[in-house]
């Protein structure tokens, strides 16, 4: 069974606030999901490389594009708390 | 005009010929939602007034006597993580209540093009995270073909709608089964095209190696036609490419050679399920293609792979969703309460699972152990197909080891859940277009058939769904 030190851990690496009824709930559904994963540690994979672009570089040209200014103004809109034309932040310290 | 049974041609036909106008039909299909969605809960929202408005556009054309797209004047509804300008777009999250979509995803912008007339947006599981639309943060949707069952999930709502006449068809998603197994629990056609057919921007991500917009419908041909439409390159999507042409575009039945994996009829597969989809291939048989059977060896490893890749992409994903740029705020002193107490309030249980799951899995000292032995098996399950296509033409299988489940029976056991996906998550990992067609019914209840092909041949799949169609009638 995962700790419940473990669970608070990783929940705030997640930024994600749990309820002590949450963190007991999860300890025991954690634990069943990760149990369960361990059977792919039998499997000899390592022969095959974790790769996953099969079809190489699809870039566009770094450079700024124009978009709508409708389209900036229902962007910023959605933003909870702004000054002007930025959107407000806390402060991080 | 009756509703059920109601396909894309036939309305096609009945408004050129004036039989009836797109407002009227519009109208009707508004108030079959009136009705019947009380009981279905199939939609989060219904959009009347612009539906009115699309549908009028149709009927100017026609009465200027010009010539309509196939899809104009045809009521459809959008699963609500896919983005229509101006309306509310959810993703079935209170941490999006209130988010109302900026511009339109590129298959939303396609459907308008050709007039389809957009009703409203359909519930799903919250960020597609679920196998039977109980997930949703709103409301829980209800099979058509028996209430106090589950419509399957994500791409629930979309189907139960499809199922209920409300709609006549229905753009999903599917990350790991999310269009396929809703498909196969209520009865209707459900096709995933191959990674990269169709375009994902508009679509609310949830694990982006794997999402992917596709059909629901009532018939083949109708999913052939929307698929026709919405798929292509994309300039905002670098994931989406041009369907290549296929060499062969017209093939016999008698040719076809479909491979059967003995690793998909084993034990969890309800006896009923197996029976039905067994008899679908017999008849398949006997007409002339050739079955054979076929090994997927690493088939036992693919859900726990799945449910380390999606989870672990889904915890980057959502970190967007900070309680500073849009969506659910929590109004606190300092930056990291902001964070932590919007999401802990805005995301819902097993949103907070699969975040808390992918954390883990990504995490200094797990990564190793679980997200990169995860991507080596993927390849393995990758090479598995290729093996089998060097083979055989078409996979088939059954969609999902049930049907249809009761409402609560699988909620307090997520790893039950999960087991609802065994059958469908290869394809996604593989990147495989994958049809779900109706192809019988077990315990009184609509089974659907699993047809993977190779990669961007949907069209062959939807040709040999096509006949299945006609032969299990």
């Amino acid at each position: 069974m995962i700790s419940k030190e473990e669970v608070e851990k990783i929940a705030k690496l997640a930024r994600l606030e749990l309820t002590p009824e949450e963190v007991v709930k999860m300890q025991k559904d954690l634990s069943e999901v990760l149990d369960y994963f361990n059977a792919l540690q039998k499997v000899d994979s390592k022969s095959y490389i974790s790769s996953n672009i099969p079809r190489g570089n699809n870039l566009r040209k770094d450079e700024g594009r124009h978009r709508d200014e409708e389209l900036v103004e229902k962007l910023l809109e959605q933003a909870p708390d702004k000054k002007d034309e930025y959107i407000k932040v806390k402060s991080i310290f | 005009m009756e509703l059920p049974g109601l396909t894309i041609s036939k309305i096609h036909d009945s408004l050129v010929k004036k039989e009836y106008s797109a407002l009227e039909l519009t109208k009707k299909y508004l108030e079959q939602i009136a009705e019947r969605d009380v009981a279905i809960s199939a939609f989060l929202s219904a959009s009347p007034e612009s539906a009115i408005s699309q549908a009028k556009e149709t009927d100017k054309l026609i009465f200027a006597g010009k010539k309509i797209p196939m899809l104009a004047g045809v009521p459809c509804a959008i699963k609500d993580n896919i983005l229509v300008k101006g309306l509310k777009c959810t993703a079935g999250s209170k941490i999006l209540e209130s988010y109302e979509a900026p511009y339109d995803a590129t298959v939303v912008k396609k459907l308008k093009k050709e007039g389809a007339v957009l009703l409203g947006k359909t519930n799903l599981d919250e960020f597609g995270m679920g196998a039977s639309t109980e997930n949703s943060g709103f409301k829980m949707t209800r099979n058509p073909e028996d209430l106090d069952r589950v419509p399957g999930g994500s791409s629930g709502g979309s189907a139960a709608a499809i199922k209920a006449s409300e709609c006549c068809f229905a753009l999903g998603s599917d990350t790991g089964g999310s269009i396929r197994q809703p498909a196969s629990f209520c009865g209707v056609v459900g096709l995933k095209p191959t990674y990269g057919a169709v375009s994902r921007y508009g679509l609310i991500s949830f694990a982006s190696s794997l999402d992917q917009v596709g059909v629901l419908a009532s018939t083949v041909a109708d999913a052939k036609m929307i698929f026709d439409v919405i798929s292509g390159k994309d300039s905002m999507d670098s994931t989406s490419i041009e369907l290549p042409k296929l060499s062969n575009p017209n093939f016999s039945i008698k040719n076809l050679r479909i491979g059967v994996p003995k690793e998909y009829f084993v034990k969890g597969l309800d006896k009923e399920v197996e029976k039905t989809v067994r008899s679908a291939i017999k008849k398949m048989e006997a007409e002339g293609a050739k079955i054979e059977e076929i090994s997927l060896p690493n088939t036992e490893y693919a859900l726990a792979t799945y449910y380390i890749i999606a989870p672990s992409e889904a915890s980057a994903n959502l970190a967007r969703y900070d309680g500073i740029k849009y969506g659910l705020s929590e109004k606190e002193d300092k930056l990291l309460d902001v964070y932590l107490k919007s999401r802990g309030k805005g995301f819902g249980a097993e949103v907070k699972r699969r975040i808390m799951i992918g954390t883990y899995c990504l995490s200094s000292g797990y990564y190793d152990a679980y997200y990169k032995k995860a991507q080596q098996i993927r390849n393995l399950l990758r090479e598995d197909f290729k093996k089998a296509f060097g083979k055989v033409d078409m996979i088939f299988t059954p969609v999902a080891p049930t049907t249809a489940f009761k409402i609560g029976e699988k909620t307090a056991d997520p790893l039950s859940m999960y087991l609802s996906d065994i059958y469908t998550v290869s394809v996604s990992l593989a990147g495989l277009p994958a049809i779900s067609v109706p192809c019988g019914r077990a315990n009184n209840l609509p089974v659907g058939l699993q047809i993977i092909g190779k990669h961007f041949e949907e069209h062959k799949i939807l040709q040999t769904a096509s006949f299945i169609e006609k032969l299990v009638i």
